[in-house]
């Protein structure tokens, strides 16, 4: 029989959003689910009640009948330990989790034998991507970042000349470039602001050029990444040397938006309180990292407070307050997930920890604790460290070179030269002592145009390969010339017995063959080069 | 014309060919560098035929030969199109094997010079080696002629035990060489030399066969070097150091050029003219394929790819093949030039392997000139694909296959291949959902980021342009 899943909705105070929206509800109906929710779950979010029963769902009346009649309980935040004790035992909960800030929540769960995935825990990897709710959120995050900084910002974000007089741009710093970061690069910079951002990981400068912002870079060498993706703790000299460069560009800007995160780590204090004194009145700064106690010496979280004229907003809610968007997102990585838990599409849900998303997103596995899971395998290789650097083999990726092939790719491995030596050793060895000297002379031209061919044949355009070949063949009709010597040579009488009829017929024939080749080969190779054009 | 003066004119037109091969380093210099090859190859042949060793009694045969031969051959160029490229150079090839043949019997019967001891038994070796060489590139370039040219199906040929046929036809073209070097007379000589002919065909037809579709640049470009190998062998047994060093250039280009192509499959060289794509151990590429890609295919309709590609900025198309058999380039061209026209950044990039030929996709974006500076190799151009909004593959499949990079067990694992899954979206035109040449699934087109258009290539491309006008 078809699983439920059920609705809740959100009690956290002043959580706007909700699980599911009613697109999302059909796509779970044709899995084979059926879906509850809870009344007025997606209120908040402008999803009416009727628009979740249209789509196919059944209204709960309050939570208690919601999990009574649930098998997998999809929400955005964790649940409290009231939601846990409601549960029905063996359900499946589906949220934000946190399970390294929520021991206690943890061990509530697990005593409740529930089985616990958690959005937060979803790894990092290519192929689950599509249910990383982290990144929608930060997504998000970061554009209503934007919104309320414009918001309490007294002056347009950008620059405009006008009858009434010259308005200057907003300057806009963006203190982590990861998706909150680039989100609101994006948004900043679609408003008309002059944007710049810095991240410690020096890979995503180019990122941060491709949005139309400006990287800052620390003066400092050190690689910031970590693994995963996300950002590390750096070094003292580095923070000194940060520390710089953000009290400088404190004073030049009008908006500073941060979002620097170390996973489970406290947020690391980037703007001090002289740097908030040090910019201008009016500004204002918004602290994505509240949550975590903030980038900001002055951020208070939850709130906007003003501290030396300079508004710092810390609002820990910012995908909350876009919370129709939020859903839509977040339901969508829910479907994804549920996708991923329901391959056979029967309405039944396979916790397959053979799989590494669903692997790594279970926290709670019937009520044993699962987390942390393994290490993520990397989809992507992480940069080579300092030491390894140097010997490390060109990756595709970094190998570059103007003519595609410079120069024949790799060098040989000392293993495989040694042997090439010696066997052309023997070679030549075996040349030298037994051949005549007229075959050693040609001997020695045919290898030295072995390597001349060697040499300039690397250099050749791999577009123009298909001439090459045409070319090349059309050289090798070079062979008339061995056919011209044949055809009618200065006799002398030692080759009495010489058939020349049968000699002149070969050697014609030869000779009809190559010019075919010969001329052919160079018109068409002709025909070809002039099509070539810029 | 003196001996001296003859080689000094060799010189220089060695030289030249030298400057022909280094002026395609560019497309600039390309056309200059086709220029010295005809210039080069115009003294070689003025000077043998001023020179000493040819007689007047000769010139009206030479320049009647040269005559017919040269009205054939600049006829077929002219004719030829573009996509037939490949074919023509296969057939090319084996024009310089067969005259390598003749040249070799020719110089063996002629018995005006003289060789005694050690030089004879060179010169006789030689003679043997120039034969089988250009035995083998005749056969075998016949072949790839006529797979090429769709008169003989692509699948490669894979006769039972046909490792050790060809190591017993190997063992028998040694023993016939004892005999053909213990042979007292001509007369004694040509049996051996005449059944390692055979030999050599039949060894030239067996190698061509066994090779698949999809591995026939490597097969052309092979066919390209053994064919510098008999002029260069030619060239020992006549002792002529023009014929040795154009050879050893033309066989070290395709040496190098073969070299190229099976690193951009990540194939060995040895076991491509082993012959059987995807074949090694003799399972079939279906069931060595590791988990089968499942999932939903979404297909568009040309409006759909048209509305698609309208509203991108960032356009990589990739060509293959297909695009080729359906003459598509010039509707290629059409679109692109309609597009970069509304300012969207329309670039192609090109697999090294992409069609059957090195190099055979640019030579029709040429001909539909398309401007070079926006055609991109894979190198150049598979970083950009992330930032790309539409990446369009037209008629190509292996080589935008995401199992070479994702699934280890996969036939074509480790095969560089252009990311064009990193692209927000992706549109693969294709006939059906037939898999390409290496007999591989192709997850891309599972993959949710990506789209169908399937049909015939031309007449797909044709109705998106009508789309993109209105």
């Amino acid at each position: 029989m078809s699983l439920t899943i059920g609705i809740p909705r959100e009690i956290y105070p002043g959580e706007k959003r909700v699980a599911a929206v009613p697109d999302v509800v059909e796509k779970w109906r044709k899995l084979g689910f059926a879906v509850a929710v809870e009344s007025s779950a997606g209120a908040l979010a402008n999803f009416a009640d009727d628009t979740y029963i249209a789509a196919g769902a059944t209204v709960a009346g309050n939570a208690e009948a919601l999990f009574a009649q649930a098998d997998v309980i999809l929400k955005v935040r964790a649940p409290t330990s009231a939601e846990v004790a409601a549960m029905r035992p063996g359900t499946t909960i589906i949220s934000f989790i946190w399970p390294a800030q929520n021991p206690q929540l943890m061990q509530e769960m697990a005593a409740r034998q529930l089985t616990v995935l958690a959005m937060d825990s979803v790894p990092r990897i290519s192929r689950a991507q599509k249910m990383d709710a982290l990144s929608s959120m930060a997504n998000i995050a970061g554009y209503r970042a934007v919104i309320e900084a414009a918001h309490h910002f007294g002056r347009f974000f950008t620059g405009q000349i006008t009858a009434a007089g010259k308005v200057p741009p907003a300057k806009v710093f963006v203190i982590g470039a990861g998706v909150a970061g680039l989100a609101a690069l994006g948004a900043a910079v679609g408003l008309g602001a002059i944007v710049r951002a810095n991240d410690t990981r020096p890979e995503v400068a180019d990122q941060v050029k491709s949005m139309g912002a400006e990287f800052v870079p620390v003066d400092y060498q050190e690689e910031g990444s970590g693994v995963g993706g996300y950002a590390k703790v750096m070094s003292e000299g580095f923070q000194l040397a940060q520390r710089a460069t953000f009290a400088k560009q404190a004073a030049d800007v009008d908006i500073i938006i941060t979002t620097a995160l170390i996973p489970g780590k406290p947020a690391p204090k980037l703007i001090t309180a002289e740097m908030v004194k040090s910019m201008r009145p009016g500004s204002v700064i918004v602290d994505l990292a509240a949550e975590q106690g903030g980038n900001c010496e002055l951020t208070v979280p939850g709130e906007v407070v003003v501290r030396e004229g300079v508004t710092i907003i810390g609002y820990t809610d910012l995908p909350s307050r876009l919370a129709k968007q939020a859903s839509t997102l977040y339901a969508t990585n829910l479907l994804r997930l549920i996708e991923e838990l329901c391959k056979t599409k029967d309405g039944r849900i396979d916790v397959n920890f053979d799989d590494e998303a669903i692997r790594g997103a279970t926290v709670i596995k019937q009520g044993e604790i699962t987390w942390p899971p393994p290490p993520p395998r990397l989809s992507v290789a992480p940069p080579a460290t300092k030491a390894a650097a140097p010997s490390a083999p060109p990756t595709p990726a970094t190998k570059k070179s103007s003519h595609g092939h410079g120069g024949g790719g790799e060098p040989m491995s000392g293993k495989a030269l040694a042997g090439v030596f010696g066997v052309s050793a023997v070679l030549f060895w075996l040349v030298g002592a037994y051949a005549p000297p007229s075959f050693v002379a040609h001997f020695t031209v045919f290898v030295l145009a072995c390597f001349i061919g060697y040499m300039v044949i690397w250099n050749v355009s791999p577009s123009l390969h298909t001439p090459l070949m045409s070319v090349t063949n059309a050289i090798s009709s070079i062979i008339a010339v061995g056919a011209l010597v044949q055809v009618a040579p200065p006799l002398t009488d030692a080759g009495g017995d010489r058939p020349n009829e049968l000699i002149l017929g070969l050697a014609i024939t030869a000779l009809t063959l190559t010019a075919i080749n010969m001329f052919g080969g160079f018109a068409v190779t002709r025909r070809m080069l002039a099509m070539f054009r810029k | 014309m003196s001996e001296n003066l003859a080689t000094v004119a060799y010189i220089g037109a060695t030289i030249l060919f030298i400057m022909s091969l280094g002026g395609l380093s560019n497309a600039e210099t390309s056309r200059r560098g086709n220029f010295y090859g005809m210039l080069g190859m115009t003294i070689a042949v003025v000077a043998t035929v001023l020179g000493p060793r040819v007689t007047a009694a000769g010139l009206p045969w030479i320049i009647g030969s040269l005559a017919v031969g040269g009205a054939i051959g600049v006829y077929a160029a002219r004719k030829v199109q573009m996509t037939q490229m490949p074919e023509l150079v296969a057939l090319m090839h084996s024009l310089v094997g067969l005259a390598a043949c003749l040249v070799g019997f020719a110089s063996y019967v002629d018995t005006s010079i003289v060789y005694t001891g050690a030089e004879k038994a060179i010169h006789e070796v030689e003679i043997y080696i120039g034969i089988l060489i250009g035995a083998v590139t005749f056969s075998g370039s016949i072949i790839a002629f006529g797979k090429l040219s769709g008169k003989i199906g692509g699948k490669p040929l894979l006769l039972p035990a046909r490792h050790w046929l060809n190591l017993i036809a190997l063992l028998a073209v040694i023993w016939f060489g004892a005999e053909f070097l213990a042979a007292h007379d001509v007369d004694a000589g040509m049996l051996p030399l005449a059944i390692m002919t055979i030999i050599a065909l039949l060894f030239g037809i067996h190698m061509v066969m066994a090779i698949g579709g999809a591995d026939m640049p490597v097969v052309v470009s092979m066919l390209n070097s053994y064919s510098g190998w008999a002029a260069a062998a030619t060239g020992f047994m006549l002792a002529n150091d023009l014929l040795i060093v154009t050879g050893a250039l033309v066989g070290s280009s395709g040496a190098i050029l073969s070299y190229i192509m099976c690193r951009a499959m990540n194939r060995n060289f040895i076991s491509v003219i082993a012959g059987g794509f995807g074949t090694g151990g003799g399972s079939t590429p279906t069931t060595v394929a590791g988990e089968q890609p499942a999932g939903e295919v979404v297909a568009v309709s040309a409006v759909e790819t048209a509305e698609l590609l309208r509203s991108a900025k960032n356009v990589i198309i990739v060509p293959g093949y297909g695009m080729a058999v359906a003459q598509a380039q010039h509707t290629v061209y059409e679109i692109t030039k309609l597009l970069r026209e509304k300012g969207v950044n329309v670039r192609f990039g090109i697999h090294p392997v992409a069609g059957r030929m090195p190099g055979h996709m640019n030579v029709l974006l040429a001909e539909a000139k398309v401007p070079y500076d926006i055609v991109l190799e894979m190198d150049e151009i598979n970083d950009d694909f992330p930032d790309t909004d539409v990446s369009m593959v037209i008629g190509a499949n292996d080589i935008v296959n995401p199992a070479a990079e994702d699934d280890p067990n996969s036939p074509i694992a480790g095969m560089p291949v252009l990311q064009v899954w990193k692209s927000k979206t992706s549109i693969v035109m294709k006939r059906s959902m037939a898999s390409g040449y290496a007999g591989v699934d192709n997850p891309l087109f599972f993959r949710e980021n990506n789209r169908m258009l399937f049909g015939d290539a031309k007449k797909m491309l044709d109705e998106v342009l009508v789309a993109l006008k209105t």
